[in-house]
């Protein structure tokens, strides 16, 4: 197979998802908008008649809503960890998945953020705290970083698209309007190559601290307050690492579904889920241990409003949700990720969806048992506050956008970054790409 | 200008609660109903709490009307992201209702829980709503609310006060807690006058300032002998 065979194969089997839709999608969007739909009707419902319809209380005025703004944001790290670091370490493998991970941050942080909308108890007055900000607010801290990391995760998703879009402006018998403007002239000319190298490598090392920052802060809306289990110093990196830890996990399931969905096995690889995996590994061991500082220094400091929260947690009305969550983030990942007979595209795919459950009753174990055990024994809550279906419908929602989304961008633009895989060097063709894999492809689309 | 505190005597009190009731009059602090009363959605700007001490038979309940204690340091008014919390120069942590956006970042970070949300549109059963005081505002769903030390008798009694050119008087504010009491157990005054009860009161052995431990520095001080603990009254059993 020459190399312009290589190149028109690898165009080819990376268009068609683009170009060409299915029955499923098709069924999966018509569910997607079913399940957003409801979720819109219950947001009215509680618009109509206020917070009662949900399942806070006094003491715990941060519920659901509050747990699904950590988890998404968390889940948005994915993008920039392995897009970000693998491309500052010339990482090969990493070149058909970096588009995949820039994507699920975007609409990750778009999913996080628009959790203050249901959260606040008056969202028509939402951008009050962009004109009157009180700068000791860690929310206005939150406000700031996130925006920024939008605004550059979205400048880090384009950027490596342009000459895809190019190709698209080229290629494509549909979208010209869109595709022309956004590929800003892109001919490949060496100059403009050497721009948007020079320009993806600034982004990429800018959008790393700026990552870090945004879980750290989001970290210390709670750390920053004196609330028992709260008011913790590891508080920042524990979060960073949980966020890393998800994003992976969402990572690898996003990776599996297209895998299968557009028949991308040419490029999304087992030595792909392989490294995750292992990267995955690395992060739930690194989990376990803050969790475990964590709740070691509280059990041995022993201080009555602290150990009220902890004995919830551990054998209390939050036991079962707090063990799941152990096992789930800890057991199970270790347990199939350890060995190279697990660690295969089904084993990582089950891991990484034990994973995503796992880190999301960690946020709710995080919100909702600190808020239930507020200092006052007297306002003790004690396990009651359940979700509501208002919360529960709009938590599905959410996910449902989130998937909605994802198969619109993939129906606009390719989800793998053609003209990076294109470029990977010949001795790196076998670590990206299934060569094999392709000529088979190619095979009966000629015949 | 003054800098306002409050002494509760645990003590005196007898749990009749009419300080909570003369309370929700003053403010238009609303009826939740009891359902919701019951799963925590109740708007109150005082609450009574039941503290047992000792075990049977040296036992007894101790009655601790408990509010907005009106922090030096106040960890509510850190955290708002558009100041709708912020403190007075006369030393009130006050809350700008229209100001408010709902992120309930206050009552989440306020150690002592004593900020409530408006879970829906305030409503009173009849014939209460004719109760309603036209010196305080009707708060409306969506924003928090808490004690405000009775800020509209605080501010009438300072106009007169100025009308007359002279100062208020100790004893003069009374909030409608304090007004209530049958045992005269809230005390409410001056902190920087020497002279006045509060601050004489703060100098008794009985002074117990809830969580001082934390540094928020509460204006509301409570007097009280000591507790009895899990051993029943001191010196009955060991």
């Amino acid at each position: 197979m020459t190399a312009a065979d290589r190149d028109r194969a690898i165009e080819e089997s990376l268009l068609r998802p683009v170009f060409e839709t299915g029955r499923t999608v098709w069924v999966t969007v018509g569910l997607l908008v079913a399940v957003i739909a409801f979720g819109g009707y219950q947001w009215l419902r509680q618009l109509q008649d206020g917070m009662v319809i949900a399942g806070m209380n006094q003491p715990v005025y941060w519920g659901l809503y509050i747990t699904n703004y950590v988890f998404f944001i968390g889940i948005s790290h994915a993008g920039t960890l392995i897009s970000a670091i693998l491309r500052l370490t010339h990482a090969e493998w990493r070149r058909p998945i970096t588009r995949a991970a820039e994507a699920i941050t975007v609409f990750a942080l778009l999913m996080g953020s628009s959790n203050v909308l249901w959260h606040l108890g008056r969202p028509e007055l939402i951008y009050i705290p962009l004109l009157y900000p009180q700068p000791l607010s860690p929310l206005i801290w939150d406000v700031v970083c996130i925006s920024v990391y939008l605004l550059g995760s979205i400048a880090y998703l384009y950027l490596p698209l342009i000459p895809d879009l190019a190709l698209l402006r080229d290629r494509s018998p549909r979208l010209r309007w869109l595709y022309r403007p956004l590929a800003l002239g892109w001919q490949g000319t060496s100059r403009q190559r050497k721009l948007l190298e020079r320009a993806i490598g600034v982004m990429a090392v800018a959008i790393i601290p700026i990552a870090v920052s945004v879980h750290t802060v989001v970290s210390w809306v709670f750390a920053m307050s004196l609330v028992p289990m709260w008011h913790s110093a590891i508080f920042g990196p524990y979060f960073v690492v949980g966020a890393i830890f998800s994003g992976i996990a969402a990572l690898l399931i996003a990776m599996a579904i297209l895998r299968k969905t557009f028949r991308l096995e040419a490029f999304f690889r087992p030595i792909h889920f392989n490294n995750l995996g292992l990267l995955m590994l690395t992060m739930a061991c690194l989990w376990f241990y803050f969790t475990f500082a964590e709740h070691l220094t509280v059990w041995y400091g022993n201080k009555p409003d602290e150990i009220a929260v902890l004995n919830a947690r551990l054998y209390g009305p939050f036991s079962t949700v707090f063990w799941s969550m152990i096992t789930c983030c800890f057991i199970v990942p270790l347990g199939i990720l350890s060995f190279k007979r697990t660690r295969t595209v089904a084993g990582t795919v089950v891991a990484s969806c034990a994973v995503v459950v796992g880190m999301w009753l960690e946020r709710y174990v995080i919100v909702i048992s600190s808020a239930s055990y507020p200092r006052s024994e007297a306002m003790w809550d004690g396990g009651l506050y359940t979700p509501s279906l208002v919360e529960v419908s709009l938590t599905a929602a959410e996910f449902a956008a989130f998937a909605l989304l994802y198969i619109v961008f993939a129906k606009v633009f390719p989800l793998v970054s053609i003209w990076e895989v294109k470029e990977a060097d010949e001795r790196d063709v076998e670590a990206v790409t299934d060569i094999l894999e392709l000529e088979a492809r190619r095979g009966p689309a000629e015949a | 200008m003054p800098k306002w505190g409050m002494a509760i005597d645990v003590d005196r009190c007898n749990g009749c609660n009419a300080c909570v009731v003369a309370c929700r009059t003053e403010n238009n602090v609303p009826t939740a109903g009891p359902d919701q009363a019951k799963i925590g959605r109740a708007i109150e700007w005082l609450r009574v709490e039941r503290h047992i001490e000792g075990e049977f038979p040296n036992v007894r309940v101790r009655f601790v009307p408990v509010m907005c204690v009106h922090c030096d340091e106040a960890p509510c008014v850190k955290v708002c992201p558009v100041s709708a919390t912020y403190e007075t120069p006369d030393g009130l942590n006050a809350q700008i209702h229209p100001r408010c956006i709902g992120t309930r970042a206050c009552g989440q970070a306020c150690p002592y829980t004593v900020r409530s949300f408006n879970w829906s549109e305030p409503s009173w059963e009849a014939p209460l709503e004719q109760t309603i005081n036209p010196d305080v505002a009707v708060r409306w769903k969506g924003i928090m609310e808490k004690c405000t030390f009775c800020v509209q008798r605080i501010r009438r009694t300072n106009d007169q006060a100025r009308t007359e050119e002279r100062e208020i008087r100790d004893g003069e504010v009374q909030p409608a807690c304090a007004q209530a009491c049958p045992a005269q157990a809230i005390v409410f005054g001056d902190r920087e006058d020497p002279e006045s009860t509060v601050s004489k009161l703060s100098e008794s052995p009985r002074v117990d300032r809830p969580l001082e431990e934390l540094g928020t520095g509460p204006r509301v001080f409570y007097l009280r002998e000591g507790d009895w603990g899990d051993s029943g009254r001191p010196g009955s059993s060991d």
